[in-house]
């Protein structure tokens, strides 16, 4: 309830400032489950061998992503942890940063809180956003984030994606809908793919504040107590009361 | 024995003299209601502030290099961090919710009126404190909106003619915010104004206490022992210290002893309070974006300005004024204006009586209109300022100044109802 | 005001509630700030166990290794060694080991799993110093005796197995780490079977 009536709030503040701003891109809801270690687990390992390469997560450690996520250390020291010598150290690349802000026009940013900045929705539908673009310096440009410096590091998975506008009919009315569709080259099939980014997704949001499912359990109990000791107080502050009125 | 030693101390200081005048035998009004649990919300969120805040600063690092670092160590490794920074983080935002609530409180009812004027000066003062406070605290987390919303703010003070480029770079230690603004910064926000708004509240509170608190039909409840009599007055029940009754000259009505009836009621308060406090902590910190905002989630860059800076939400009915007029200086001076007209109410209302229950049906309006223009300024500050946007700035604005100005018109002569005798 | 008498004993008992519920949640309220000196993820990963190498250890070599920010000492003992761990019994302070400065599983004589390995915490358990290690001439400090360690600053003097002697200024025998073969050539220092 306190949830949506917040959202209720940033969305009317967020929508007024994006019809000030001009129209952006529609974003898909992004299915995030963060009690399903499975989804966390294919994204961890989607995150180490797609984006390690370029980002770092300097502030989240091995040992706090396999604690919560269910891994043994051993385990995921040998499988996930690339570079890495103690499994508490931070999730770290080699990179020269210079040359990669050099190469790529900007710093590859560090992306422990990205979903905390840009939201999942947005992480959602950008991964899922990349379209052949020759004009640019690799080859795609993507509809949420346009003129991105950073390529498309999915692709073998998504197989390769072009961009075409569609009239549509929506409720009688005719609409004009970007669309983007991969050519099937890619290992995986729409469905997939789609599945596949959920899971990335899924683990940035969980990296952004891994201590959220704690919170929330121990919050229920938190909440209970107080409804038990409202009632007792309420009842004291009436007996009490009777005094004066 | 434990007689023996409370004599022994009570010789030497009267403690228990001064809780029997200021708790036990503290004559209040009986007849406070929903809107009076604010003064001790206010208390607990402050001690709420010092105590998360006291342990915050053992593990933040007051630093440009280290700060953003530290607060994500805090965060994600020290045991129970995540806890102390969002009841920092929201205690922070209640503080203001809790603060209008009570400044509003004493609006409606004429609490700033003879003879409260200094307690509500000394409001206004803790007012002006605890937004520097809110300010500078701000910065430490050294994030992107802590960065550009902490330039946009001092750089107004170099509206001020001659001296004005000057005291900005006074104020930020550097040419552009640097860890030299956050080094002081941090200090001012951990020990010195935390000391002045302590300070301050207990000023608050003697002054309070002097006069003792107004109520919602905003009658007296000290009368002159003229010989009139008062029938069940519940007064008569209670021995009140005899301060109060300065020798006989005063007699108590329709007060009741601060302890146990309002400890007691209080707490009541505080168990609410606590249960709307404590689900905004543990499931929705962020507060929709208004109480950490996810521009701060990335630290602080000089050379990448995000889209769309705004003040926290607390900030945001000043800063609409400020947008607002056309003119950088005039803005500036239209925005302090805006709380020094709320500091001269006692003034500006001439009318006599206190209590909005009692005034005219203009009055009620009036101040509908000072709350409905005060919550559109507060929605407008977050918004760009497009020209439509700062229209209806410019507007509720005038009907905030407007506020004081009819009040100012229409107090002198104005058609209130009789008072009513006892209280309600 | 009611005019109906006070009911004490229903008070009483109301505000006794209310005042234990209260007690409970400001016990509650303190466990975060209590709970948060403890060490923090990163004062426990930086003071996570540690692995040594003993491949090429020969005999009599002592090796040191950093374990939480203290140098635990590795000596691979002789024959000679592990013999005169009797001989010195009757000279020392705590011969079987009885005070708890070891695990269960190095309360024996050579103090440590295997006989020919030992492994010790090497901070004199007098003021803090590190003793040296004395692989021949320990018999200018104890008659008769090849090896053992000495620490400079007062004087105090340890046998093969890190049992302090009688008669210096240090009260207890050398602290023996939790310890353990992850294989024959690899030790895990700062962690064992119970806690790995």
């Amino acid at each position: 309830m306190l949830k949506q009536l917040f959202s209720v709030l940033a969305l009317v503040a967020s929508s007024a400032a994006l019809a000030a701003g001009g129209p952006a891109v529609k974003l898909d809801k992004a299915p995030i489950d963060l009690y399903n270690k499975e989804s966390l687990q294919n994204g961890a390992r989607l995150f180490q061998n797609y984006c390690l390469g370029c980002h770092q997560m300097e502030y989240q450690r091995y040992s706090r992503t396999f604690r919560d996520l269910g891994i043994p250390d051993e385990v995921g020291m040998e499988t996930l942890a690339f570079g890495a010598k103690k499994v508490g150290d931070h999730i770290k690349n080699a990179a020269p940063k210079a040359d990669l802000a050099k190469w790529f026009g900007a710093a590859p940013p560090d992306l422990t809180n990205v979903a905390r900045v840009r939201g999942p929705d947005w992480l959602y539908t950008y991964l899922r956003s990349f379209y052949v673009d020759p004009t640019r310096p690799f080859g795609v440009n993507n509809t949420v984030f346009p003129l991105v410096g950073m390529p498309h590091v999915l692709q073998e998975l998504q197989g390769i994606p072009y961009k075409r506008v569609e009239k549509q009919m929506i409720d009688g009315v005719e609409h004009e809908v970007t669309i983007i569709e991969a050519d099937g080259t890619g290992e995986l099939s729409k469905e997939e793919y789609d599945r596949a980014v959920a899971d990335l997704v899924n683990y940035l949001e969980y990296t952004g504040e891994p201590s959220k499912l704690e919170s929330h359990s121990l919050g229920i109990k938190v909440m209970i107590f107080l409804f038990i000791f409202f009632i007792l107080a309420f009842l004291l502050k009436k007996e009490y009361w009777k005094d004066v009125h | 024995m434990f007689k023996n030693l409370m004599s022994w101390i009570e010789y030497r200081m009267p403690f228990m003299e001064k809780m029997n005048l200021h708790v036990m035998q503290y004559p209040a009004p009986k007849n406070f209601n929903f809107w009076y649990f604010f003064g001790s919300l206010a208390m607990l969120v402050l001690v709420n502030q010092i105590v998360t805040g006291i342990w915050l600063t053992m593990n933040f690092v007051p630093t440009a290099e280290g700060a953003f670092a530290s607060v994500e160590y805090i965060m994600r490794d020290v045991e129970y961090g995540w806890l102390l920074r969002y009841m920092h983080s929201t205690g922070a935002s209640a503080f203001f919710v809790v603060v209008y609530l009570h400044m509003f409180r004493g609006m409606m009812y004429g609490s700033y009126q003879k003879p409260r004027e200094l307690l509500w000066i000394f409001g206004m003062l803790i007012f002006l404190v605890l937004m520097a406070e809110a300010f500078m605290g701000y910065l430490l987390p050294w994030g992107q909106m802590s960065f550009w919303g902490a330039q946009v703010i001092i750089s107004i003070f170099g509206v001020i003619p001659g001296i004005g480029e000057d005291l900005t770079l006074w104020i930020r230690g550097d040419y552009v915010i640097s860890g030299a603004t956050l080094n002081r910064f941090f200090a001012l926000h951990v020990i010195a104004l935390p000391l002045v708004l302590v300070i301050l509240v207990f000023l608050h509170i003697i002054a309070l206490h002097e006069v003792g608190s107004n109520n919602p039909d905003g009658i007296d409840v000290k009368r002159p022992n003229d010989g009139q009599t008062y029938e069940n007055n519940v007064s008569d029940k209670f021995k009140f210290h005899e301060y109060f009754t300065k020798g006989g000259k005063k007699i108590i009505v329709d007060a009741i002893p601060f302890h146990p009836y309002y400890t007691v009621k209080d707490i009541v308060g505080v168990v609410g309070f606590l249960i709307a406090f404590c689900a905004v902590i543990f499931f929705v910190p962020e507060g929709g974006g208004f109480f950490l905002e996810p521009p701060n989630f990335e630290p602080a860059n000089p050379m990448k300005t995000p889209e769309h800076i705004a003040p926290v939400w607390y900030f945001t009915p000043f800063y609409a004024i400020l947008r607002a007029v056309p003119d950088q200086l005039f803005g500036a001076i239209f925005m302090f204006a805006a709380i020094v007209l709320l500091a001269l109410l006692p003034w500006i209302d001439r009318c006599h009586v206190r209590s909005v229950r009692y005034r005219s049906t203009l009055h009620k309006l009036n101040l509908v209109n000072f709350v409905i223009s005060f919550i559109v300024l507060g929605v407008l500050g977050v918004l760009p300022a497009t020209p439509t946007y700062t229209l209806i700035a410019q507007i509720a604005s005038v009907a905030y100044f407007g506020f004081f100005g009819l009040l100012w018109w229409y107090s002198k002569n104005e058609k209130t109802k009789p008072l009513p005798v006892r209280l309600s | 005001m009611s005019n109906a008498p006070v009911d004490h004993g229903r008070r009483r008992f109301l505000t006794i509630a209310t005042s234990v519920v209260g007690g409970v949640g400001a016990v509650g309220a303190a466990v975060p700030f209590i709970a948060s000196w403890n060490p923090s993820e990163k004062a426990k990963q930086a003071g996570a166990a540690v692995t040594a190498d003993i491949s090429k250890l020969e005999d009599g070599m002592l090796i040191r290794v950093e374990w939480r920010g203290k140098p635990v000492w590795v000596v691979k003992r002789t024959p000679d060694m592990l013999k005169q761990l009797t001989d010195v019994e009757p000279n020392l302070r705590d011969p079987g080991s009885d005070e708890e400065q070891q695990p269960a599983y190095a309360k024996n004589q050579h103090r440590s799993i295997k006989p020919e390995i030992f492994v010790a915490v090497g901070i004199c358990t007098h003021l803090g110093c590190s003793p040296t290690y004395k692989l021949a001439d320990f018999d200018a400090h104890v008659e008769g005796i090849a090896s053992g360690f000495f620490c400079p600053c007062h004087g105090s003097t340890y046998d093969m197995a890190g049992r302090v002697f009688s008669g210096v200024p240090a009260p207890k025998n050398l602290m023996i780490p939790p310890y353990m073969f992850t294989d024959d050539n690899t030790l895990l220092i700062g962690a064992d079977e119970g806690t790995a």
